[in-house]
Parts: C-alpha cells; structure tokens; sequence
C-alpha cells in the first residue's frame, strides 16, 4: 500500500520532532561545556556559545583523571558485556527452544528478579564480595555488573532465539547437519543481531552505573567516570556546571561511537534474518 | 576433583591478599576519605594530607575523594561490611543512624583538648548524640541575603547589617518596595523547603519539635514558627514581591534571574558566593547581607560539615592526632577559605581573612555566633516527617494551595504520627 504525500510529511515531521526530543539534551549539555561561566549564568540562553572556551575542558581534565577513569569504565564494561553475551546466549537458546516447566520459571525467576531494587541487595552482595575478596577489585565490579545484566540479557536473547524459525534448524538437520553444525552455521548468524544488541545493552548499563562502582571500589586509581563525574557536584546538588558538562561529554562519547559503528551492522543483521516460514 | 583444586588454590591465593591498617613495615595507613569537591577545596585539604604526610612517616594518610551524592548509603554499606574509611568526611544532619548503630567512635577524649576548647559547646551539640561525642563539626554556613548593591542603593531603603538588622515586618515591606512589574524583591529557592524554613524559624524564637519530660518529640507548630512561613507566603501570595516560579528552585537555579536583574535579593548558603563570583556579569555589583532577625536575633540553625572517626579504625588515637592537625586553626581557615564557609573554631573565626568586606566575608563572619544547631538535628524520625509530611505541606503552603490552619494540622496531626512510630 503506498502511503500518500502529506500522510509521509507528516509521518516525517513527527521522526524529525521525536530526533529533536531525543537530542535536545545532548546538545544542550555540548552547548554547556563550552560556554564559559558568565554565559552558564545568563538569564537568557543561547543554544550556541557566544564566546566558546575550552576552559571547562581543560579544567575537568586538570581536576580529575578523566582519561585513567574512562579507561577503567571501558575495561569495566566491555569485560562485563562480553561476559554477560557468553552466557546468556547459550542459557536463552535451551529457554527458547525447550518448553519445559524447569525453562518456564526460570523464564519468570528471570522476570522477577528485575524487580528487585538494588538498594536491596547492596548490602548481603557487598558482604558475599568482601568474602570473596573482591571488594575495592575490578574483577569483583565486572562480576557484579555481568550478574546484573544477565537477566535481562537473557530475556532479550530468548526472544531473539524464539524469533529465528526452527523450521530453520530442522532444515538443516534434513540436508545432514549435526547440532552443531546447524548451531553455528545457521542459527548463531541469525542471531547476531540480537547478541550485539545485548552486548550494547550490557556495555551501556555498566559503562552509566554509578552506585555500585561508588560503594565497592575504594582505591582512586580504579574509579569509573560515573563515580568521578560526582566529584564535581557539592552538597545539596550544587554542581561545578561547565566541567560537570565537559565530562560528561566524554562520557558519552563511547556509547555513541558504537552505536554509530554497529548500528548498520544491526539493521543489516535483521533484515537478514528475515525469512518466510 | 581438578575444579575444586582449583578453587582451593585460587582462595587460599587470594587469602594472602591481605588489607589493613598496618604496614609489614609497622608504618601505619589511614584512609581520608573527604567530600571536598570546589577546585580550591580539594587543593587545600589535599596540601594540608601531603604536609601532615610528610611529618609524620609512620602514619600515613591516603587522600581519597569521596562524593556528597549518595554519602549516606556508601557509608552505610562500607560500615556493615567493615570497609569504611578510617576518617569520614560529612555533614552532622548525616551523623545519628550511623552513631546510633555504633558505626562511629565516641570521640571524647581521643580529641586534643585545644580543639574541644576552641569548638563553641553550641557546634558540639550538632555531634553529640546520648552520651557521645560521634564528630567534629569543622565548616558551616550561614543562609544570607545575596543582593543586587546597585538596585538598593538605587531605591534608597536602609541596607541591614549584622548589628542593625532588618526584622521580618521589614524585609517584607521592603521586598515589597523593590518590586515592580516583572521584578520581585527576593526570589526565595526552596526546592528544600524544610531545612530553610526550620533553620530560619530560630530567628523569631521558633522550635517546632518539642521535647518533653520523658524524652519524647512532639510537633507544635506555634506562633513563633508561622514568622518565616507567613512572611514567605504574604511575599509570595499577596505582595507579589517573591516570584513564585523559584519557589521549586535549588539555589543555583535563582542566579540566572538574579544577574539578570529580575530579583533583587537572593536568600543563600554563605558557600554560593564562589558560584556568584564565577558567573557574575562583569561589572555587576552584589553583596551579602544578613538574613532578617526576629525575636531571637539573628539565630538560625546549621548542620556543619563534620570529621568522624569510624569504630572499626584500628587507630583511633592517629586518626585523633590527625583530626587534631587538619583542624588547627590555620588549617581550618584554608579549609574554611577553600569552600567558602565559615570556620567553627573561635580562633580560626578570629582570621583576618574572613573579616574582609571582600565577597562579604565580614558579614558572614559576624553571623557565627547567632548559629545553632539545626532543629531537627537529634530528631529520629525527621527524615520521613519530612519527606512525607512537611515538604509537600510548606510546598502547598507556599503556593497558596492551602492556609496556614491546614499546614498547621499537616505539621502537627500527621506529624506527630510519623514521629510516634520511631518513639515507641
């Protein structure tokens, strides 16, 4: 059905406001961080600095090590998504694919525990960390971050698995495929997207995570750019304005990165995918 | 059988990873953790660790950068699981649970009696709890009156000063006077409603929580405590010389409107002079000016920034002695400088640095004496009258949703309720 020309502006104008919506804050923060502080305390603002500094910049990388931080978030979060995507792939194949009682209320345990608020668990997992001598340890944070994202990851690759046609899987068995084979040569490329995506989904949640890189690591020199980036908020939220934004603007830099690297990867995966059953 | 080898050997690898206090080498390591967070601040505690470090090599202390963001619950998971840093950097309204649940050492008597002497009994009192004394109140501040100098000069009403200060009946009817169309007087910032109304009520003798014989806290909002809340209401509700838009506010949020001309006076900590200083226009003239005083002068409530010791410190008496440095009198005036606060120590509040007219030092200088223990400081319970009573109440209030008879019965009936349930 072709959808004719105002119902396509239309239909265009509300993607161009949604993309405004959603960048309206990025641009903002970028606009901030180099304003200089006069112009951070105008009664009347303007989208675009009208005298750019790079001060803020060079004040947050001078005040805080930034950079040694950054590192240790990409450290961080990129061991703990590869760590989640490893074993949430093959545990959400068996829940997809075996419909038993056993796979259905891990499904829901799955579910549930989301609910659970971390200030809940904050304590009994800092003491079951400090057992393990894993408190004030980046192996400990990676640890933790790979649990919290399991679930969830699991959840979203169990769709995924359900959503590649087991037809699929049967018709290679037919043309002589073993498990494996059919596993690795048919399935697993279908489900690159969903793995990537979950990959994404566990870098960015630990790469954002704060609370628990505040409590559990003790040592300066381990600290994640969440946890520095407070360091230039006081009391009662009073915020040191342009280096807060300067920073952060670092700290978005990676997500958006990989997003803008692999996201055509993603697309062309799901249309791959794509197969009359 | 291999796996569980494995695991044997790994734990028994990482039980030789040991961490504590002590050094092989007897040397002993303290870990500092401070909120300090202003550029100036940080270097002046930072300097300050460094030269205690290099007098003292045996007790080294390790510098750590804490945050004021979500304070309350890292140290509240660090003591349960036995982590918490040796000297603990915060603020007295943060103390009771923690000295209540025995996390903190009892400082009576670790501390050098110089600073116990020099410390007024008043600031003692925001860290003493029962019987103890749970931290060392070092920085506090005032709320003051930042005002644009050209428009008073400009409408020519009697500019306060600590001696001569305006009362409440005054400072409504000038903010009434300075206000025209599209201008208000004063721009109240009240995202925290709570603190500000409690802690400025002492000014007209207000009290609020009342102690009885048996120890118990009740709410009675009485005429004393209707001075501060009324005044605002009026300004905001029937003056129209207070823009209700700030009334949501946090403090920096007031600024932009304040350099722009739209209000005249802003009511703030003594610590946003170094923001004002920042972002000023140049050539914009301001000053600080004390908050109104009622009929208990000039009093208003603090919770001063504290040093604490944690209970778990295998040496407490080094950490003591190290309190003992950072506060020496000159310390606590660069610790003091670097934040923009105000030094709790007589001697250090006799510094010529902070009696300079200079970003209103003098006038905030010439409060310390009038401050007192934030009201609801030793109240269990106050957090959650609070969050679920006061703060939506005063919010009402103060937007003219509700009288002052409906916020008495919020303040009072459903308080007190909320405080029960902690007395029992």
């Amino acid at each position: 059905m072709r959808t004719g020309t105002p119902a396509r502006v239309g239909q265009y104008t509300a993607l161009l406001a949604y993309l405004v919506f959603l960048a309206l804050p990025f641009i903002w923060l970028l606009s901030t961080a180099f304003k200089p502080p006069r112009e951070l305390g105008s009664l009347h603002p303007t989208w675009l600095p009208k005298d750019p500094t790079l001060a803020n910049f060079r004040q947050a990388f001078a005040e805080q090590p930034l950079l040694r931080a950054a590192l240790n978030s990409l450290l961080v979060a990129l061991a703990a998504a590869v760590l989640a995507v490893l074993i949430a792939t093959p545990a959400a194949y068996v829940l997809a694919r075996q419909r038993t009682r056993l796979a259905r209320a891990v499904t829901g345990w799955v579910v549930v525990s989301q609910a659970f608020p971390f200030v809940l668990l904050i304590i009994p997992l800092f003491l079951v960390l400090k057992n393990l001598r894993l408190i004030d340890s980046v192996p400990g944070l990676v640890l933790v971050y790979m649990v919290w994202a399991l679930p969830f990851a699991l959840w979203m690759l169990a769709g995924y698995v359900r959503a590649v046609p087991r037809e699929l899987e049967e018709a290679a068995a037919v043309d002589g495929a073993g498990r494996v084979r059919t596993l690795v040569s048919v399935t697993a490329p279908l489900l690159a997207p969903g793995i990537v995506a979950t990959g994404l989904f566990a870098f960015v949640t630990a790469w954002n995570e704060f609370f628990f890189a505040l409590v559990l690591l003790k040592t300066p020199e381990k600290q994640t750019l969440p946890v520095v980036l407070t360091h230039f908020i006081g009391a009662e939220g009073v915020a040191d304005l342009g280096p807060l934004a300067a920073a952060a603007c670092l700290a978005t830099l990676p997500s958006l990165v990989v997003f803008a690297l692999i996201q055509r990867r993603i697309t062309g995966s799901l249309l791959a995918g794509a197969v009359k059953s | 059988m291999r796996a569980r080898l494995s695991a044997l050997v790994l734990l028994l690898l990482l039980a030789g990873c040991s961490s504590g206090g002590t050094r092989d080498d007897g040397r002993i390591t303290l870990r500092f953790q401070s909120l300090a967070w202003q550029q100036e601040s940080v270097e002046a505690t930072r300097e300050l660790v460094a030269e205690w470090n290099a007098t003292h090599p045996d007790v080294r202390v390790e510098y750590v950068q804490g945050s004021w963001d979500s304070v309350h619950d890292q140290l509240l998971t660090a003591f349960e699981g036995g982590e918490a840093p040796d000297v603990i950097h915060d603020a007295s309204d943060d103390l009771a649970d923690f000295a209540h649940g025995g996390y903190l050492a009892d400082l009576t008597g670790l501390l050098p009696a110089g600073l116990k002497s020099d410390i007024p009994q008043r600031s003692w009192q925001t860290t003493t709890f029962g019987d103890g004394v749970y931290g060392v109140p070092f920085l506090q501040e005032p709320r003051v009156l930042v005002a644009n100098a050209t428009w008073l000069r400009k409408s020519g009403v009697r500019i306060p000063t600590p001696e001569m200060p305006w009362s409440w009946d005054e400072f409504r009817r000038i903010t009434g006077r300075l206000s025209g169309p599209g201008k208000y007087g004063v721009a109240w910032p009240l995202k925290e409603p709570v603190s500000a109304t409690l802690n400025l009520s002492l000014s007209a003798g207000g009290q609020l929580f009342h102690r009885g014989a048996d120890g118990r806290v009740t709410v009675r909002f009485e005429a004393a405590d209707q001075v501060v809340p009324r005044t605002i209401a009026r300004q905001v509700g029937t003056d129209r010389s207070a823009s209700p838009t700030t009334l949501g506010s946090g403090g920096s949020d007031t600024l932009p409107g304040f350099f722009g001309g739209r209000y005249a006076m802003v009511p703030l900590g003594f610590s946003y002079r170094q923001q004002i200083v920042q972002q000023a226009p140049e050539g914009f003239d301001w000053q600080v000016l004390p908050a109104p005083a009622g009929a208990a002068g000039l009093a208003q409530g603090v919770s001063p920034q504290t040093l604490s010791i944690a209970e778990d410190c295998p040496h407490k008496e080094e950490a003591a002695a190290f309190l003992g440095f950072l506060l020496r009198p000159e310390n606590m005036v660069r610790l003091a400088l670097g934040d923009w606060m105000l030094p709790t120590g007589t001697r250090a509040l006799r510094d010529p640095a902070l009696h300079t007219d200079r970003h209103g030092w003098a006038t905030g200088t010439a409060l310390a004496a009038h401050l007192r223990p934030a009201p609801a400081q030793t109240v269990r319970g106050y957090p959650e009258w609070k969050d679920k009573v006061a703060t939506p109440a005063l919010q009402e209030y103060y937007s003219g949703a509700i009288g002052l008879g409906a916020l008495r019965e919020r303040l009072e009936k459903d308080g007190n309720l909320v405080l029960a349930r902690y007395q029992r």
